[in-house]
């Protein structure tokens, strides 16, 4: 199982907040596949200017394998506080 | 050294108390509170989403940085999520040194970072509706202040 988590803006562009795959998807990619077939307002949200990607809680760049158990957070430009 | 996050609002002068309370041998303390202004007139609610965890992970890299750069004996960031009102405080930062200037520039550049970079969804809820917030120039020109 991997847990998906969207902040800000894309949490009001898909109606959810957190969800779960089981199985997860194999990969970033695949990842983004199934959510943009799902919901393509979302899938173009995902891959919009300054989104990025936390896997574990760590900021990865570019496809990154899922594992099961991980954390995918998609993280819209931050604001500050 | 310290950061944290809370829904629950925070008293100021408590958390300067506390934490000037272990720092009998620095030279300077500086605190900083910063609170929701009522830009938008009243009814306004400011709403900051953070991801638990790794928000204070990034805001606790770069305090670590500016430990190291002004040779900080000590820091504190409180931060607010959740609902805000206006007028209420939203940030917190206490920074310690063996010399003022140090105290002053590490505080000053938390605040800029804090304010435009750490890792929050800021959303307001007025009187017209709600809408996500990005940093302003001001804040962005701020910040750039220390590249």
């Amino acid at each position: 199982m991997a847990r998906v988590l969207l902040f800000g803006p894309l949490r009001d562009v898909a109606g959810w907040r957190e969800r779960s795959f089981d199985p997860p998807p194999a990969s970033l990619s695949a990842l983004r596949a199934l959510l943009s077939a799902e919901d393509p307002r979302l899938g173009e949200a995902l891959t919009g200017k300054g989104v990025q990607i936390a896997v574990d809680q760590a900021l990865v760049r570019g496809d990154v394998p899922i594992g099961p158990g991980a954390e995918v957070a998609f993280l819209p430009p931050m604001s500050g506080g | 050294m310290s950061v944290r996050l809370q829904a629950e609002a925070f008293d100021p002068g408590a958390l300067l108390g506390e934490f000037s309370a272990g720092h009998a041998k620095v030279g300077g303390i500086v605190s900083f509170t910063g609170l929701v202004r009522a830009d938008q007139g009243e009814g306004t609610v400011l709403e900051l989403e953070a991801y638990p965890g790794f928000t204070e992970g990034e805001i606790a890299r770069m305090a670590e940085a500016a430990k190291a750069r002004w040779s900080l004996a000590d820091y504190l960031v409180v931060h607010r999520v959740g609902q805000i009102t206006p007028g209420e405080a939203v940030v917190f930062v206490a920074t310690a040194a063996a010399h003022r200037r140090e105290a002053f520039e590490a505080a000053d550049h938390l605040m800029d970072y804090l304010k435009s970079r750490a890792p929050f969804w800021k959303k307001e809820h007025g009187p017209g509706g709600a809408k996500w917030i990005e940093p302003t120039d001001r804040d962005l020109s701020d910040a750039a202040r220390w590249e």
